[in-house]
């Protein structure tokens, strides 16, 4: 199936072309801060995670999402989904690829990465992190492509590999579960010190999920000859609707929490996140601009969506903007403010922000890269199936 | 000379009768077996020996007393005492805030105790500059987090110890502990040495780094490298938190201590008298 791939109109070579250069540019930055060390990054001792680890964070709710397609498909049989629960199995392969390498790119001594392994810790939440992460991707390569193989083939897929899909349902929650639990399970953070953070992340991936998976079929509706179908699009905006809905109530608990409370530890990082945290004189408000924008954006996407429900519209135009307006909301939530806002302020009670440094942003941006070509080569593999099927 | 020093030390970690004079004191600190093979020269320090040696209980579980009150009355010692850690360990000086690794160092009442933090403190507390340090927990968020065991706890002597050639550099631990008591080496930290001791091993980039309770030199018969800067002072105690009768239990017994953050549940072995 691989040949797939190399066959492609313009449009295809020029994407992959751009993503390319994109890789090269990211390795460049890799190889200056594998020489340097992490103090090329912007991250610091009290900032001591950045975008590496926000971005994994994000990558693994997406990888999760993928979820809200093989549910409604294998458990409830709704066939609407048929052609586009492929999609949602290699959007989480390269959502997890992108995860590893983040991981990678974040680790101080990357060449003992195998430690984790040699040294199996269980009461360490990262070593079982490993575990799903790695369980999860292997889960989804294996169902993937067993099914897609079999749909090539036109024989309905063998029945055993029925048994890993439904595996791979409680995995995907638990990727999520336990990533949050990196960070719920620790003492004196208190913006993380919170158990809804493990629902408020399931929330966001089964939105962030769809809303990538949904740019992608319209993207490909467009250029690639490939169409979901109105019924699946629109199922999908449901789901991504509720989702949303969700995460912003469970966001918004943590206001309450905070703010009618007065409990310092829980106001300090929404302040910073918010409105600016003061501390000895100085405003520390770097991430203010991005959570207002990501607000405007989840709730006007919220507002697109509900507007098509409520009035029965259904315009492509209106999908595909909710869902890139959604999409980047979720991503500046947990993406850039989840994990900076936690470091803030420190144990001691400074306050030390972070700014990403070129070097960073451009490993950064090689990895995300990478995660598209990789997306893309599955994504035309699944669509070269399809259409020789309809043939 | 030598001999001296040691004995005094092995008095005030209550570990005296564990073991003779003559072995390596991380021995006497360390194994409850009892080693006392050459011991009774320290009569003096007796009388304990059997809760020393007897139940798993008599764990040693080192500990240290910041005794601010002599630090009130010279803060330049605490500058001695931080610079004896930067010596011994081989800590890099590096000016950037953002890179800076610490052992133990200095910072305001209201960042040592923000739980202890009020808006009308005395202005003792409020002009002086407190000694933090990592507090060996006796519950470390630190060691639960790591996910390689590069961080653990030293069995013998409750001491959180880490492996810098086992650390992958993850970060985890440091986002665990809550009290900001570990470093990370941004980058290569051999050439902000001042001065080199060749007796401790430099780290290289990519690792964690923090206050290891000097258990290379207790390994020696040596006391902590800051303890010994205020040696005389009382500023700082050191010793066997399990052991009623040392002489930090004593200080404990008798002053009113308080410890950092207590609300996080790691159960800290260092105490601070204010
Ligand atoms: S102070 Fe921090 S680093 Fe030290 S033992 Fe406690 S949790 Fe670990
Ligand atoms: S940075 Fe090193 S010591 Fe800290 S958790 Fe990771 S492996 Fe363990
Ligand atoms: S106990 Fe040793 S390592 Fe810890 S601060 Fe004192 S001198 Fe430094």
């Amino acid at each position: 199936m691989i040949e797939k791939t190399l066959k492609g109109k313009p449009a295809y070579w020029i994407w992959l072309a751009i993503l390319g250069a994109l890789i090269a540019i990211g390795w460049a930055c890799y190889f200056r801060q594998y020489a340097f060390g992490l103090g090329l990054t912007g991250m610091s001792r009290d900032v001591s995670w950045g975008l590496y680890i926000s971005q994994f964070t994000f990558l693994v709710g997406v990888a999760a999402g993928g979820l809200m397609l093989v549910l409604p498909y294998y458990i409830h049989n709704y066939k609407a989904f048929a052609r586009i629960t492929i999609l949602g199995e290699f959007l989480a392969i390269s959502a997890l690829v992108m995860c590893l390498m983040f991981i990678m790119a974040d680790l101080g001594q990357p060449l003992r990465g195998l430690n984790v392994i040699f040294f199996p810790t269980p009461h360490s939440m990262l070593f079982w992190d490993m575990c799903v992460l790695w369980g999860y991707l292997l889960l989804n390569v294996l169902c993937g492509w067993v099914i897609l193989t079999a749909e090539r083939k036109q024989v309905p897929p063998p029945k055993w590999i029925y048994i890993f899909v439904a595996i791979s349902i409680p995995f995907a929650v638990s990727i999520h579960t336990v990533t949050a639990m990196l960070y719920c399970g620790l003492p004196g953070r208190h913006f993380w010190l919170s158990a809804i953070i493990a629902p408020r992340f399931l929330a966001s991936a089964f939105a962030a999920g769809p809303s990538l998976i949904l740019i992608a079929c319209l993207v490909m509706r467009k250029y690639a000859d490939f169409d979901a179908g109105k019924e699946a699009i629109s199922k999908l905006t449901t789901i991504i609707m509720y989702a949303v809905i969700i995460n912003t109530f469970f966001f918004l608990l943590e206001f309450f929490v905070g703010y009618y409370s007065e409990v310092p530890g829980h106001i300090h990082s929404l302040q910073y996140l918010f409105f600016g945290l003061e501390h000895n004189g100085e405003v520390y408000n770097n991430l203010v601009p991005f959570m207002w924008v990501a607000t405007l954006f989840n709730f006007t996407g919220l507002g697109i969506l509900a507007y098509m429900k409520i009035f029965k519209v259904f315009d492509y135009r209106l999908v595909g903007t909710a869902a890139v307006l959604i999409f980047l909301a979720l991503w500046t939530d947990k993406g850039l403010g989840f994990v900076f806002a936690g470091f803030v302020p420190n144990p001691l009670e400074e306050v030390t922000e972070y700014i990403p440094t070129l070097n960073e942003l451009g490993i950064t941006i090689g990895v995300w890269a990478t995660g598209f070509f990789l997306l893309t080569l599955l994504y035309k593999i699944a669509i070269g199936v399809e259409h020789e099927v309809e043939q | 000379m030598m001999d001296n020093k040691r004995r005094k030390f092995l008095k005030m970690a209550g570990a005296t009768v564990l073991a003779g004079i003559s072995a390596p004191a991380i021995v006497k600190l360390s194994s409850t077996d009892a080693v006392a093979s050459g011991g009774g020269q320290e009569a003096a320090a007796g009388g304990h020996s059997q809760s020393a040696a007897g139940a798993s209980s008599a764990r040693i579980r080192l500990g240290m007393v910041v005794d601010m009150r002599v630090f009130y009355q010279d803060q330049a010692l605490l500058d001695v005492a931080i610079e004896a850690c930067v010596k011994a360990h081989n800590i890099p000086e590096i000016p950037d805030r953002k890179s800076e690794i610490k052992w133990i160092w200095k910072t305001g009442y209201e960042n040592a105790f923000p739980e202890h933090s009020h808006n009308h403190r005395s202005q003792i507390l409020e002009h002086n500059q407190f000694a933090v340090l990592c507090n060996h927990c006796d519950n470390p968020s630190c060691v639960k987090a790591c996910p390689t065991k590069a961080t653990f706890v030293v069995e013998k002597n409750g001491i959180v110890a880490m492996d810098f050639h086992r650390c992958i550099g993850c970060r985890f631990c440091m986002a665990a502990c809550p009290f900001g008591a570990r470093s990370f080496n941004w980058q290569d930290p051999r050439p902000f040495i001042k001065r080199y001791n060749p007796d401790f091993p430099t780290r290289m980039r990519g690792v964690v780094e923090k206050c290891n309770f000097c258990g290379e030199r207790l390994a020696l018969g040596l006391e902590p490298a800051c303890v010994e800067a205020c040696k005389g002072t009382g500023a700082l105690v050191f010793g066997d938190l399990n052991d009623a009768d040392s002489e930090i239990r004593k200080v404990l017994d008798e002053e009113f201590t308080i410890q950092r953050k207590p609300s996080a549940g790691t159960i800290p072995s260092v105490f601070y008298i204010v």
